[in-house]
């Protein structure tokens, strides 16, 4: 068998399969209830880099959905 | 240490001297004077400072900030170059006397295109990207860039590279592969760099003090790591001679062309795709003032944008060589790939949800929204014209030009600029910029040249498309290709003057940056005590 049918039929069937299911998996991950509170850590990172900027992060309105962390943090009115 | 640095730069500038002497041809010759000299007088600045104490280490709990003050500046600096080149070939191709006797073969538009069009996506586009990667890595891990001295020799390394390919294609050095014009000695440097500049942001992420790698740094990473795989295959040549700068590519034929694509497609992709939506998922939310819309979307984003981009390539060669099954399947993925991005662009715009209000009073937002309102449209065209159908009819006419540019300077320049914007007082210690409404003014400036722009080049694609297919009803071509040049100059007038309002915006700019910088200092700022760090966000 040369290297292109090889290839190919690899390509076409296990390796199509492999990542197809690689991808489906990173999807459910995605939604898993389990991770919310790791989502929510990992979105505020961006606030948490200077203090001024954080506290200044704090004073916000509470954001839509996704934002749980502000809605926590503090509800009055901001900039 | 410095004794291996002398012996490096003394054999540099040795090989470089011989050749000099040997060169085969002109670019050749010219880089190796000027490789000579840089080695040269590295050589003569580290013998000097041999005997001298190291100097003190830099001070803890501070950010490696100096490096990305020089990529703020070499940003808007090549992005001046790059634009004026760009709007002088505009000019040349509504007038063609612009292409002067005196300057032949130097500066003809054959010769200037690859420059502006490398000077615009590599030189401006990537110093924005590293720069920005550099601040952001940073932040969104909570320590000092990792490498030291590494991240200097990225920023410099990258400007030597920059230098090379411009000055080897006015000097006639190319392979010809759009996007991937340098030679064999540029692409090897190139890949040192690129590869160092990997080392350094890996090893920052190896280093971070939080617990998660933010989705910036996803982005980041994966423009890094696909951009070195994409470089490295597609320039596999072999060297004619070691004393010249012409070299053999190692595909042939439809698999170079398929290459190629691969690569150009790509680097659409994740250059000017992925990179910029790092900046986007750090910049956008920092500049609202609230967190990302939504996490979720954003991994999913993610993944589905790599999954699906790397398989878009074929669609540039429809109707070619190229078997139709794999033009076909790189038509269906350009497709599919509408879904994550605009999954991209609706999570950039929902971000600023409940503060729509400060559009009205910020001008750096609104250049992102509009920035992200460019990306949804031409994430939209891209797929459209990806179809074999309406390629038919695009395909080769200035459409394509058209769609490039409401994406490069709808999408890449207005968030660059926006990040530019937000960085400059960051990084000099002021408030803000100098002037808010020279802010607005490039923005209204910038836009209105996209639009001239883009509207042009839709009517004037389209009309050549449609003329180059006009047939009378004894089935012969009613119109000569010189005719659809003559019907294309009023449009293309049109589009020199969009570009001057683009360069004139981006001129606005770099005045206020340089009013904002001679105001301030460069500021030092301070990484988040670990323990603050440690707190989790609940």
């Amino acid at each position: 068998m040369d290297t292109y049918t090889l290839l190919r039929e690899v390509a076409d069937s296990w390796v199509l399969l492999a990542m197809f299911l690689f991808f489906l998996g990173v999807m459910i991950w995605a939604y898993l209830p389990s991770q919310s509170a790791a989502r929510t850590e990992a979105q505020m990172i961006p606030f948490r880099d200077d203090d001024a900027q954080a506290s200044l992060n704090s004073d916000l309105n509470a954001g839509p959905e996704g934002s749980q962390a502000m809605v926590q943090k503090g509800q009055s009115d901001g900039r | 240490m410095d004794y291996i640095k002398l012996i490096l730069l003394a054999l540099v500038t040795f090989f470089a001297a011989i050749g000099v002497n040997w060169a085969h041809d002109l670019a050749y010759q010219v880089h190796a004077v000027l490789i000579m000299l840089i080695a040269f007088v590295m050589f003569v600045r580290v013998l000097r400072r041999i005997d001298e104490a190291p100097p003190a280490p830099p001070v803890e709990g501070i950010y490696f900030d100096g490096v990305i003050r020089a990529g703020v500046i070499a940003t808007a600096f090549w992005g001046i170059a790059g634009f004026l080149v760009g709007t002088f070939i505009a000019f040349q191709l509504a007038f063609p006397a612009l292409n002067f006797d005196w300057g032949q073969p130097f500066t003809n538009f054959g010769r200037l295109r690859p420059l502006h069009t490398s000077a615009v996506i590599f030189a401006f586009g990537g110093n924005a990207l590293i720069a920005t990667s550099f601040y952001v890595v940073q932040r969104t891990s909570g320590v000092r860039l990792w490498g030291g001295k590494a991240a200097w020799f990225v920023f410099w390394g990258y400007q030597l590279f920059i230098v090379l390919a411009a000055t080897g294609y006015l000097l006639g050095a190319t392979q010809s592969k759009e996007y991937a014009e340098p030679e064999w000695y540029v692409d090897l440097w190139l890949t040192l760099v690129w590869l160092t500049y990997l080392a350094v942001y890996l090893g920052t992420i190896f280093h971070r003090r939080e617990k998660h790698i933010y989705v910036a740094n996803w982005f980041f990473l994966s423009f890094i790591i696909t951009v070195a795989m994409l470089h490295v295959i597609n320039n596999l040549s072999i060297p004619v001679s070691i004393w010249g700068s012409k070299s053999v590519q190692v595909f042939s034929g439809v698999q170079d062309a398929m290459t190629q694509w691969w690569y150009g497609h790509n680097a659409v992709g994740f250059f000017l795709t992925a990179g910029f939506l790092g900046m986007m998922y750090y910049f956008v939310p920092k500049q609202a003032g609230r967190p990302v819309y939504s996490y979720k979307l954003s991994i999913i984003h993610f993944w589905a944008l790599i999954f699906l981009y790397i398989w878009a390539g074929p669609h540039h060669l429809h109707y070619t060589a190229l078997p139709d099954w794999a033009s076909t399947l790189g038509m269906v993925f350009s497709i599919i790939l509408w879904m994550p991005s605009w999954g991209g662009m609706i999570n950039g715009l929902m971000t600023l949800q409940g503060a729509w209000d400060k559009l009205r009073t910020d001008p750096i937002l609104r250049m992102f929204v509009l920035s992200l309102g460019f990306y949804g449209m031409s994430t939209f065209e891209g797929p459209m014209m990806s179809i074999r159908a309406v390629n038919s009819l695009s395909h080769y006419t200035d459409w394509t030009i058209g769609h490039v540019h409401s994406g490069a300077l709808g999408w890449n320049g207005m968030i660059t600029f926006a990040c530019l914007y937000y960085l400059t007082p960051k990084l000099w210690g002021r408030k803000q910029m100098y002037s808010l409404s020279a802010i607005s003014w490039h923005f209204w400036l910038a836009t209105l040249g996209i639009v001239l722009y883009a509207a042009s080049m839709w009517v004037t694609g389209i009309m050549e498309g449609l003329m180059w297919r006009e047939v009378d009803d004894q089935g012969f071509l009613v119109n000569s290709f010189a005719d659809t040049v003559s019907a294309k100059f009023p449009m293309y007038v049109v589009r020199g003057l969009g570009g001057v309002m683009f360069l004139s915006g981006a001129v606005i700019m770099c005045w206020n940056m340089w009013m904002t910088i001679r105001r301030g200092s460069p500021a030092e700022a301070r990484m988040p005590t670990p323990s603050a760090s440690a707190v989790p966000a609940e």
